[in-house]
């Protein structure tokens, strides 16, 4: 092997191990940061995982959104028609935040299967249902037909 | 009558871009200069043909004619003239429209710009856009017709959804389709080399304008959309890694790869084959955004229409036009490749690195984007990726890419002797240490390892990019008006990099983002100023009302500004808007937003310290601005033979690096 080539081998390897080293760390944060969606009907079935975050999606209640005056913190429930989960937000809501509006909220279980979010997304198209919410609510119509 | 004009203009475009599509590469092939002459007054007529399409679309919008659905569905007689303009683009019918406006005009710079390019060449690299124009205007008037009539009319308009109702949007779309769909342009002349199994040095050099050109584009539309999601619908954020937004970065990372590597190719002839599958990638990315955003398969702010007739033609296209383009690239890339042979430690060296990274990044990007709509396919449920992902996946190449970017910057092509390069980094090291870890210290009195290490990486490539004009400066080594054009641009690009770099480690370090609940009355000290909350009052707008709220902010007692965030109510779809109130300077934001009516007049409010965001936007422009530099080098446009006189190895080529 003449040297040149031998520098040539070492910059590749540097390269190619660099590059491996960056691909497992990816993978990592790739599997630490996979959000799933889940409906009010999953989250009661108990398909949502309890001590990590996942985003839960449907129909905001009409008449369920409450808060004591002049208290940041909202309390809603949302809905698939099938099952509803209480959701506890503290924060500023998005602009088309409303009754009966789709909502996605991505948070945690805590242990009286109430939702607490961290962050509460509505689109910004009063007609626009997010397709994950028209699906899941799709999804529980069908399982409600005999 | 008018609309129907408008569709048969685009009809008359197609017929016109069939022709460009077909005749010349045909001529090319049997080397008919009858056919191949065709190519150039077809591209213009296409261009007059397209661009009366777009304006009567535009007509449509001005005089209020409900009598189009598009038009009855995204405007309103109310909406401002401006808007109404803006609304164009506003929805999937008239994006594609100007999609292909943008490509049309684009075929006409190319005709019009290749006058010095050997003719079957121009013909072939026309003869493709004709192919891309063509399948975007089927794809238009088969199933998304801007001009479809609706009846009966409608006696007033849908109006135009409030959140682009907004100077910046006005600009954005079409800013960033002059990107992604000027990356047409190299493709095309990619194509046209593979078509002719050959590949020049002068061939890097005919593209390289036209990909800068593309790239900047790509770059400011990116900017703007970015500064836009931070006042009007971010509160306060500038970047989500939300798939639309990855649509148009991931391009703009090719892109960037591409021009890199174009250097290459045209100082040292080598990357040959890599170069072309650059710019293969860079335009299937493009049309992989667009496949994105306008199938409506994604889950995101920007998916409007979903319709899955729409999504297949455009995957159809897609796998077309890229996958032709592959299959062309496997049978002849590997004629072109010749071994130049560089050191290790050259410029080559370092540009193959950025390559190696920027795609790295690109394709991390590009696997959080599709991984959650593969899984969603096969039924596996559904899931997202979260930004914490996107940011270390994005930071893992980036770094290392932004130290070999200073390092590579003062190397010479072929090898570089490790002394030469050391004695020439020494004070750009010092000063990138002493600045980046003293600067955020001292003004901040604290830092995290992350922050520091990120101001050090932005300072030095503000220093070695501003090394070479400073050393002729001060030292007097030549003179700086022999630093050419495209030097400059390559300096002052890698320039606004560095002052990108330095906004986005302040901002993301050292912001403070508050929500509160606050009454009129009440003030509050946040970041070392003090805010008041005055009062909140009604206001009416042209097309909306609004809640006013008045605060004062104060800095030692002084009054700096009031603020004025409006909560607004568009009066036609009854949707609700935060109008956010920010006082902007170079070294902060300011940021109030209004939240909820809280009850007992309280609001919730975001209150924010936003230090240097301005330099995002800033070092994109900046960036940009260094790409138009480099393209008004004049050696681009010189006849052939001229630049060969002078050789990469000449004292000049220490200095002339990337450019």
């Amino acid at each position: 092997m003449t040297p040149r080539r031998r520098q040539r081998m070492v910059l590749i390897a540097m390269i190619f191990s660099g590059v491996a080293v960056s691909a497992g760390l990816a993978l990592k944060a790739f599997q630490g940061n996979l959000l799933f969606f889940f409906s009010p009907t999953q989250v009661e079935a108990g398909e949502a995982p309890d001590s990590r975050n996942f985003r839960l999606g449907g129909m905001v209640v009409p008449g369920s959104i409450t808060r004591e005056t002049g208290s940041m913190t909202v309390n809603f429930v949302v809905t698939d028609y099938a099952h509803s989960i209480p959701v506890q937000y503290t924060g500023v809501l998005p602009d088309l935040f409303g009754e009966g509006q789709g909502v996605v909220v991505r948070g945690q279980l805590s242990e009286a299967s109430n939702f607490f979010a961290e962050e509460v997304l509505a689109k910004h198209d009063e007609n626009y249902m997010p397709p994950e919410v028209a699906e899941a609510l799709a999804q529980s119509e069908k399982a409600r037909e005999p | 009558m008018t609309p129907e004009l408008g569709q048969l203009s685009l009809i008359l475009a197609l017929c016109l871009a069939t022709v460009q599509a077909i005749l010349p590469l045909l001529g090319a092939a049997q080397g008919r200069a009858d056919l191949m002459a065709l190519a150039r007054p077809a591209a213009v007529g296409q261009f007059v043909f397209v661009t009366a399409a777009f304006l009567i679309l535009v007509q449509a919008f001005l005089v209020n004619d409900f009598s189009v659905l598009y038009v009855a569905t995204n405007s309103n007689s109310a909406l401002p003239a401006a808007y109404k303009v803006a609304a164009v683009w506003s929805a999937h019918e008239g994006s594609l429209l100007l999609w292909i406006a943008i490509l049309s005009g684009w075929t006409f710079a190319v005709a019009a710009g290749s006058r010095h390019l050997p003719d079957v060449f121009a013909s072939r690299v026309l003869g493709v856009l004709g192919i891309v124009s063509m399948g975007v205007m089927l794809f238009t008037l088969l199933t998304s017709n801007p001009f479809e009539r609706l009846q009966p009319a409608a006696f007033e308009g849908n109006d135009l959804n409030p959140l682009l109702q907004d100077p910046a949007l006005v600009m954005h779309p079409p800013i960033l389709y002059a990107g992604y769909v000027g990356l047409a342009v190299p493709f095309g002349f990619a194509v046209a080399a593979l078509l002719s199994a050959q590949l020049s040095q002068e061939w890097a050099r005919w593209t390289r304008p036209w990909t800068v050109g593309a790239w900047v584009f790509l770059t400011i539309g990116i900017a703007l959309g970015s500064w836009w999601a931070y006042y009007e619908l971010g509160w306060g954020g500038w970047w989500f890694w939300d798939p639309v937004e990855n649509a148009s970065f991931m391009p703009w990372l090719a892109a960037t790869a591409l021009i890199h590597s174009l250097a290459v190719t045209e100082r040292r002839g080598i990357f040959k084959s890599w170069t072309i599958l650059l710019a293969i990638t860079a335009f299937s990315l493009s049309l992989l955004g667009t496949f994105l955003v306008r199938s409506g398969i994604l889950i995101s702010v920007h998916a409007f229409a979903s319709d899955p007739a729409r999504g297949l033609f455009i995957l159809v296209l897609l796998s077309v036009i890229s996958g032709g383009a592959l299959i062309l690239y496997a049978m002849r890339a590997h004629r072109m490749d010749q071994d130049g042979g560089f050191q290790p430690l050259s410029r080559e060296s370092f540009l193959l690195l950025n390559n190696i990274l920027l795609i790295f990044a690109a394709g991390l990007i590009l696997i959080g984007t599709l991984y959650p709509l593969f899984v969603d396919a096969l039924g596996m449920g559904k899931l997202s990726v979260g930004p914490p992902y996107f940011n270390l996946v994005f930071l893992l190449p980036t770094l290392p890419l932004v130290f070999l970017m200073g390092v590579g910057m003062h190397s010479f092509w072929k090898t570089m002797p490790k002394s030469v390069l050391v004695n020439r980094l020494k004070i750009p090291i010092i000063l990138a240490l002493l600045f980046g870890v003293g600067l955020p210290l001292v003004v901040f009195g604290r830092a995290t390892i992350l922050t520091l290490v990120g101001c050090v990486a932005g300072m030095w490539v503000v220093v070695t990019a501003m090394l070479e004009p400073a050393q002729r400066l001060i030292r007097g080594e030549g003179s700086i008006s022999k630093i050419r054009r495209s030097q400059w641009g390559m300096m002052v690009a890698h320039f606004g990099v560095g002052i990108f770099i330095l906004g986005v480690t302040v901002t993301s370090s050292y912001s403070i983002e508050t929500d509160q609940a606050r009454a009129p009355g009440d003030s509050w000290e946040l970041a070392g100023y003090q805010f008041v909350f005055r009062s909140t009052r009604d206001v009416m707008g042209p097309n909306y009302q609004a809640v006013e709220g008045e605060f004062e902010v104060r800095k030692g007692g002084r009054l700096l500004t009031v603020l004025t965030p409006q909560k607004r109510v568009y009066r036609v779809q009854q949707s609700p808007m935060t109008e956010a109130a920010i006082q902007s300077g170079l070294r902060q934001d300011i940021f109030i937003a209004l939240g909820d009516s809280l009850g007992g007049g309280a609001w919730s409010l975001r209150v924010q310290y936003k230090p240097l965001i301005r330099f995002i936007w800033l070092g994109a422009l900046i960036m940009a601005f260094g790409g138009i530099l480099a393209i008004s080098d004049t050696r681009y446009y010189r006849r052939q033979k001229q630049d060969q006189s002078q050789s990469p190895h000449d004292i000049d080529a220490s200095v002339e690096k990337i450019v």
